[in-house]
């Protein structure tokens, strides 16, 4: 009596993990399977963009894309053509010339105005922050007219200038939101110390909040970089489809004009996928951090 | 080095008044602390001597300077923070030496200087660390190093050692107290724990809700306490009070009789006190004595805390001997009639 007491004890946790184990391992794989289904829905359109971009118009005109797993014959001649003849190799260096001093200058005065917000004291501070959380509603099509006849007025249409400043203007707001909690959350006694050992304000922006807020800038970097090398309307009111054009009107009137056929728009348009999908790949664990790194206290 | 010295000081925030009219006095080369419960603005009051917090009214004098108006970096002074607040991006070294680098020095003599005080505190192996590769101990002491480098004229201690444990806290003590001793500086010292003030002050400085309730040397404090607060706030365990009667040399409490030795400034005769004796002035005696109804007894090793009660009040009581009395029990006590505290009830003044 004693010994099967103890006999069916020790069985006890023998038996309950195994239902347990099993329950999880199916858990697991409905897990797995949900996530797999969603990379295939995701990745399909990009795969077929990019298997495309590889075939031969007459080949295209003929099969489906998936056709060329079947019979591999890859051309080089979409991209060759997108790249010298549709203008597309141009629109790439003005998208970089429009987007980097766009991103710099995002990030830049995003964290001078949150620093100031989150650490500076002085009258009508929570009136400039709600008029900056305010901003954010604003549809951005709202400004597009006005500062149009501004920049007609100052004569800089058709150059980068009011690109870069209107598309500064409408991520600072939302980069100063973030880089708000942020900055707020880093602890005073920081601040003080650096004050104490003599740090001026500048000094303390530069040398102590800056560093300390490398993924959150990398984040908004990144966001911003994305929104303005997607962005098709402003460039295309300021700066029209001549030379100066990004890659996003460019391939905009690419597929309007079908000019150089189908294929070369394929190549041109993963050209214009493929950098922001490297840069979040290859970013997104800064990005992640950025994002929560006010949220939880690291 | 140099003395400091506050001027009625006052503090207003919207409206608020939180330090109403503070009056010290400390020397060069004194180690002074500041000490009361939470809110008493001990912490604020160090933060308007660093330059952190605005002076409502009154004068801070650094020196010979008044620095009211002077921003913390030019009053020459450096402040160790309870959170330590090292760089977490600056190794120990680049901690240690930022202050100098603000100021231009060349990058030899700011290695020289990091290097002298990293010896003195014991740092020397963990100069290109990095403060969250560092124990809480280590970074207590590279807070201290970075003050040290700066060789100030005043060091501000605000709570260094509550993040750490109470081993750590004891070793750390007397590693501030050393340096004191060793670099002779003027060092001020917010804590809430009065074993702190009691070990390692010059002078105590005792407040309350922004008041000064008293100033003194830490004996002085712990033997002729000004008032009912600063009697209970000094020891640990804290001292008994007990509300009774004076007449004829005795304090009645209740139906037991109390002897006093000094009687009691201003006394009438059946003025109503409060009868003071610390806990390690009561002392077990034969029958006859004062009977202590015990509630709980705490033996630690070296002494044996009883609390329990006479005539319905709670005492205290710290015993070297080693007692086994339960609870219900009677235990017979005396008080030392030279070792009593007596205070008004009405403005808790002491009266003896």
């Amino acid at each position: 009596m004693m010994m099967s007491a103890i006999e069916s004890r020790r069985a006890m946790p023998v038996a309950a993990p195994s239902t347990s184990r099993l329950g999880g391992r199916l858990k697991r794989i409905a897990l797995h399977g949900a996530v797999l289904l969603l990379c295939v829905v995701w990745f399909t359109p990009v795969l077929s963009l990019f298997v495309t971009t590889f075939r031969s118009e007459s080949d295209s005109s003929l099969t489906g894309w998936w056709h060329a797993f079947v019979e591999w014959r890859p051309v080089l001649s979409n991209y060759v053509e997108a790249i010298y003849l549709a203008g597309v190799g141009r629109s790439v260096v003005n998208s970089i010339v429009l987007t980097i001093p766009t991103v710099l200058g995002t990030v830049l005065f995003s964290a001078i105005g949150a620093f100031a917000l989150a650490r500076m004291r002085f009258r009508g501070r929570i009136a400039v922050f709600l008029a900056m959380v305010g901003f954010q509603v604003l549809p951005p099509q709202l400004v597009l007219v006005p500062m149009l006849k501004f920049f007609l007025a100052l004569g800089l249409t058709g150059t980068f200038i009011p690109v870069w400043i209107i598309e500064m203007g409408l991520t600072v707001p939302f980069g100063i939101f973030l880089l708000y909690g942020f900055f707020a959350s880093i602890p005073s006694d920081l601040v003080e110390a650096a004050r104490i050992d003599g740090a001026s304000e500048p000094r303390i922006f530069f040398q102590i909040i800056l560093p300390l807020s490398g993924a959150v800038l990398a984040s908004l970097a990144i966001l911003q970089f994305m929104i303005a090398w997607n962005h098709l309307l402003i460039p295309l009111i300021f700066l029209g489809s001549g030379s100066l054009s990004p890659l996003t009107v460019q391939v905009a009137s690419l597929a309007q004009t079908n000019a150089g056929g189908l294929n070369t728009l394929t190549a041109a348009t993963f050209i214009s996928v493929v950098v922001p999908l490297v840069l979040i790949v290859s970013l997104q664990k800064y990005f992640v951090r950025g994002v929560l790194g006010g949220a939880v206290k690291g | 080095m140099a003395n400091v010295n506050l001027r009625d000081i006052r503090k207003v925030y919207n409206h608020t008044q939180v330090i109403h009219g503070v009056n010290v006095d400390i020397d060069d080369g004194e180690f002074v602390v500041l000490v009361g419960p939470s809110g008493c603005g001990k912490s604020t009051l160090l933060r308007m001597i660093a330059g952190l917090e605005e002076i409502s009214d009154g004068q801070i004098h650094i020196g010979s300077t008044i620095v009211n108006e002077m921003s913390p970096k030019d009053r020459d002074i450096a402040m160790v923070f309870q959170s330590y607040a090292l760089y977490p991006h600056m190794t120990v070294a680049q901690n240690m030496g930022f202050s100098l680098q603000l100021r231009g020095g060349a990058k030899p003599e700011i290695r020289a200087q990091v290097e002298k005080a990293a010896k003195i505190l014991n740092l020397e192996a963990l100069l290109e660390r990095y403060p969250r590769q560092l124990s809480g101990g280590q970074r207590q002491r590279v807070a201290m190093g970075r003050a040290i480098v700066r060789n100030p004229q005043v060091f501000l201690f605000d709570e260094p050692l509550s993040n750490l444990d109470a081993k750590l806290r004891v070793t750390m003590r007397g590693e501030i107290k050393a340096l004191h001793q060793r670099l002779g500086s003027t060092m001020i010292y917010v804590t809430h724990d009065q074993v702190e003030a009691m070990t390692m002050a010059d002078k105590i400085v005792v407040m309350r809700d922004g008041f000064l309730e008293q100033v003194g040397t830490p004996l002085s404090l712990y033997d002729r306490p000004a008032n009912v607060f600063v009697a209970g706030f000094i020891g640990s365990p804290g001292m008994n009070l007990l509300s009774g009667r004076y007449a004829e040399g005795n304090v009645g409490i209740g139906d037991i009789a109390l002897p006093v030795s000094e009687r009691p400034s201003s006394a009438s005769e059946g003025r109503q006190v409060i009868y003071g004796i610390r806990p390690e002035h009561l002392i077990l005696s034969g029958d006859g004595g004062v009977p202590l109804v015990v509630e709980v007894v705490e033996p630690t090793g070296a002494e044996t805390h009883v609390i329990g009660r006479v005539a319905g009040q709670r005492v205290i009581g710290v015993f070297r001997e080693r007692i086994t009395t339960r609870p219900g029990d009677f235990l017979s006590i005396a008080c030392d009639p030279a070792k009593v505290h007596l205070f008004d009830p009405q403005s808790e003044h002491r009266i003896n």
